[in-house]
């Protein structure tokens, strides 16, 4: 039977600490492996650093821990992000902000499936829409943005801005919120977009 | 110019910006209870909106949050 959380509690703060945290070790090892789905073989040699990482903060935030859930879900939300902020991390490591950035400049080729006048609406479209971004955005909200439609995730551009992630995220809000209200302004609606690119 | 999907997804997440957002740490600070209330069969997004919002905009919390559901699904850890 699963302890409680109190039971979790008193024996990760007490003299028991280590016969607890190697049960709970189990539990968050067990999870991770399942949470990872098709990326657990690939990454099996770091599931025990991802725990190591997640057993860490766990101790280190147990005061912040206010019950309103089970005590394993909440341990198993800290490690689930340490190991895929991780691994997002390093799939990214070596790759830099302006590579990334200039990249979409790089490649204008249009579908080469797609019929001549549909692939001329959308090039219109996604330069319009980058004429917006160039005179709506800031230049933190515009490196953030352009980071983004290259593809890079969150923490990897947070690492590059000197921020992190949860900031990098109200900034693209706002980013977005400027956008929509041109898109407004200019008659542009995102189902319009959509549609033109064969969705909605 | 841009990879078309993610320009796709861009222009949804515009579409879907609201005035009010919650960040990735309210969100991950929810996301426990959030993921019980799935789990339970209670209607999570009409009871936490603010977090379903997020994870449908937020491609790294709904990664975490589709990886951390399908973890407490399977181990019945919960």
């Amino acid at each position: 039977m699963e302890p409680s959380n109190d039971q979790w509690l008193v024996a990760l703060r007490g003299p028991t600490r280590d016969e607890a945290l190697a049960e709970l070790r189990v539990v968050l090892m067990r999870g991770l492996r399942i949470a990872l789905g098709g990326q657990a073989n690939r990454v099996e040699s770091s599931v025990e650093d991802f725990v190591q990482e997640a057993l860490i903060k766990i101790l280190d935030n147990l005061d912040s821990f206010r019950g309103e859930c089970r005590f394993t879900t909440w341990a198993q939300k800290i490690c689930v992000r340490t190991a895929f902020a991780e691994m997002r991390r390093s799939r990214w490591r070596d790759v830099s902000l302006d590579e990334v950035i200039s990249q979409p400049e790089a490649s204008t080729a249009a579908d080469p499936q797609l019929d001549p006048e549909r692939a001329a609406t959308q090039t219109m479209i996604m330069e319009k829409f980058r004429r917006f971004i160039d005179e709506e955005l800031t230049d933190k909200q515009r490196t953030a943005l352009l980071a983004a439609l290259g593809g890079m995730p969150l923490e990897a551009v947070a690492d590059r801005m000197n921020t992190n992630r949860n900031a990098l995220y109200k900034l693209l809000h706002d980013a977005r919120k400027r956008l929509k209200r041109r898109m407004s302004a200019e008659m542009l609606s995102p189902q319009d977009v959509l549609g033109a690119f064969g969705e909605g | 110019m841009f990879d078309r999907d993610i320009f796709k997804a861009l222009i949804g997440e515009i579409a879907d910006t609201r005035e009010v957002e919650i960040g990735c740490d309210e969100c991950f600070e929810q996301l426990d209870r959030f993921v019980e209330m799935k789990l339970s069969g209670l209607n999570a997004a009409q009871a936490m909106p603010l977090v379903q919002e997020h994870v449908e905009i937020c491609g790294e919390c709904r990664e975490e949050f589709e990886a951390l559901l399908a973890a407490l699904r399977s181990t019945g850890e919960r």
